[in-house]
């Protein structure tokens, strides 16, 4: 047994040196720009408390649609006076919340869909992935909204909406990763030795489709920070007074003439913040080299 | 090819069926049930709420409720709305032609646009407007739709004044005809076509870059053809197939701009009456618009797999797909 666990051929592919990744990575200017804002945005939010100069829900009827630069407000301040700096922050902070959440949901549910549906086979494999299909086919927008309005938004409600109705891509991906493993002989030796399916599943098959799914989570982030502004934006998200980067817009249509910045600033911090997931993930896809389908 | 149609057909019963139930569950669960909007309101009695269950079926149970309805549904009768009580069919279908003015006006623009780009930037790779589409398309990707209509009323309609903020058509008086609802038409198409180009172009540049490196592309250059003639004829064409998938996949992604769009621009198609009526909660409409628009993206799906197998002769339908 030890004799056939030391030959070449038994051994699991490993990914490329990381180095070479790091290195192809960096490369990839807008990538390493998007990383860099990330951390920066993650950063900030964390520290929110200490870097608002007011309380994000602090009333202050003095100054309500205080253009920015004024009256201390340096992104000026909404319709009841609150600052919009501060609340930009602190909406950063469950934005990003829900986008992360959302997307481990997705990378939890499609991993395991995926590799169990491939590993297993059979019909209760192909049972999976018709599924799979069939979910990928829902008026996504429609069916999401549908959901929202009609359960009681909180925190974890989002988080699971979101990410119940978007692990489709993963569970294909990963899928199509196993398949190929599967016929691989580090996974027989593996069987041979009387490892159980979960196990091999566990510890041998997805260790070694991390990459693709790594490109995917980072995409689906981006997806779910998107989706988490719309249904915000139409007021079945969070709730106010809990800001997000969503439900500060909600308002802001009706007060496009008297204070346009309050539709401006939410809507440049959820387009960086997204194209910087976006970034990310195209900027991983390239290093690791791995062939997706859009 | 029939076999896998009939096939393809029959999931997509399933799939329909399983968004009705979806739908119908969640309507049943939701707090207050199908009758929040009478039961909250002080001035309609016990009596009258029960008047009402009767009338609409509601005394029964869910399972009989949700038989009755998809039964009346298949039948074309899709109930009356709750609020006015006109006949849901009526109420949808007059939404209809907005929308697909809107959709059919920013796909049409966002694919010429789109598929131009790409291939340009396939052809001139790395050159710096390939380097400028393809971040373009990046944050096109990333915006929000709703946010980008919000800007461009504020910009267009408000500062600049070129064109009016939102509706099909100037209120009261005669309206300028068609020339009028092409005004309003313009801000709401465009946004809509910018964002989807950055799909366009980035599958077309793909699609292309992928056909440049083909043997029969050198071939054709071997050949003596010009250059042009040859990314005309032969690269175009071959390029076309993924482009033909897009067009289904992108029903949902058109369906939900569509809907977000009409709501920022008050553009009076299904999406602004998905819109209002959920905040209604005027079911029978929601669930009308929530079924068309999942037979919609179905149909979507199954048309751009056949096309597909129509313009490639390598594909075969009815293998396993990937």
């Amino acid at each position: 047994m030890t004799d056939l666990t030391t030959t070449a051929a038994l051994e699991a592919p490993r990914a490329p040196p990381r180095g070479r990744v790091f290195r192809r990575f960096r490369k990839h200017r807008l990538a390493v720009g998007g990383a860099i804002v990330i951390v920066a945005l993650g950063l900030a939010t964390i520290f929110a408390s200490a870097l608002s100069p007011y309380d994000p829900l602090a009333l202050d009827l003095t100054s309500t649609y205080a253009p920015p630069f004024t009256a201390g407000h340096i992104l000026g301040a909404d319709d009841l006076g609150r600052d919009v700096l501060s609340r930009l922050l602190y909406a950063g902070r469950i934005s990003l919340s829900v986008g992360l959440a959302a997307m481990l949901v997705t990378v939890f549910v499609g991993s395991l869909v995926g590799a169990f549906a491939a590993y297993l086979g059979g019909w209760v494999g192909t049972l999976l992935m018709r599924l799979t299909d069939m979910v990928l086919c829902f008026p996504n927008i429609f069916l999401l909204l549908f959901i929202a309005a009609f359960v009681r938004p909180t925190l974890l409600s989002m988080v699971l909406i979101i990410g119940l109705t978007s692990w489709m891509e993963i569970a294909r991906i990963v899928y199509a990763q196993v398949l190929s493993l599967k016929r691989r002989d580090f996974i027989l030796a593996a069987q041979l030795s009387g490892a159980s399916s979960a196990r091999i599943v566990l510890r041998q098959v997805l260790p070694n489709t991390l990459a693709p799914i790594l490109v995917a989570a980072s995409l689906n982030t981006a997806n779910a920070i998107l989706l988490e502004s719309y249904i915000s934006f139409l007021g079945y998200g969070i709730q106010p007074p809990a800001a997000s980067w969503g439900n500060m817009l909600t308002n802001a249509q009706s007060d496009l003439l008297i204070a346009p910045w309050l539709a401006i600033f939410p809507g440049i911090a959820i387009t960086i913040a997204v194209t910087s997931f976006n970034f990310v993930g195209d900027g991983i896809r390239d290093a690791l080299d791995v062939r997706l389908q859009v | 090819m029939a076999s896998f149609i009939l096939n393809r057909l029959w999931q997509s019963l399933i799939l329909i069926a399983g968004v009705s139930v979806i739908g119908f569950g969640l309507m049943e669960l939701a707090p207050g049930g199908p009758l929040a909007v009478y039961t909250l309101n002080p001035t309609v009695t016990s009596q009258d709420i029960e008047r009402i269950k009767v009338i609409f079926g509601l005394d029964q149970p869910a399972y009989v409720q949700y038989l009755k309805w998809a039964g009346n549904f298949l039948a074309g009768n899709w109930g009356y709305s709750f609020f006015g009580g006109r006949p849901v069919a009526g109420i949808v279908l007059e939404r209809i032609p907005a929308t697909l003015l809107l959709m059919c006006t920013s796909l049409s623009l966002a694919m010429v646009i789109g598929v131009a780009v790409g291939m340009l930037g396939a052809v001139r790779r790395y050159s710096v407007f390939d380097y400028l589409a393809t971040t373009w398309a990046m944050v096109a990707l990333s915006l929000p739709t709703f946010w980008f209509g919000l800007v461009a009323i504020y910009i267009f309609a408000v500062e600049l004044g070129w064109f009016p903020a939102g509706g099909i058509g100037t209120l009261g008086g005669e309206g300028g005809g068609i020339l009028d609802m092409l005004h309003h038409l313009a801000l709401p198409a465009g946004i809509l076509a910018l964002v989807l180009v950055a799909q366009w172009s980035r599958y077309a540049r793909s699609a292309m870059l992928e056909v440049l490196n083909q043997d029969f592309m050198r071939t054709a250059r071997a050949k003596g053809l010009s250059g042009r003639r040859v990314l005309f004829q032969h690269g175009f064409r071959a390029a076309l197939v993924p482009l033909v998938t897009l067009m289904g996949l992108q029903l949902p992604l058109l369906l939900g701009g569509a809907l977000v769009t009409e709501t920022v621009f008050s553009w009076p198609g299904m999406g602004l009456l998905f819109v209002n009526s959920l905040s209604m909660r005027d079911y029978p409409v929601l669930m009308a618009i929530l079924m068309l628009s999942a037979v919609a993206v179905v149909l979507g799906n199954l048309l751009a797999d056949v096309l597909n197998a129509l313009i490639d002769p390598r594909i075969k339908l009815g293998s396993a797909r990937a």
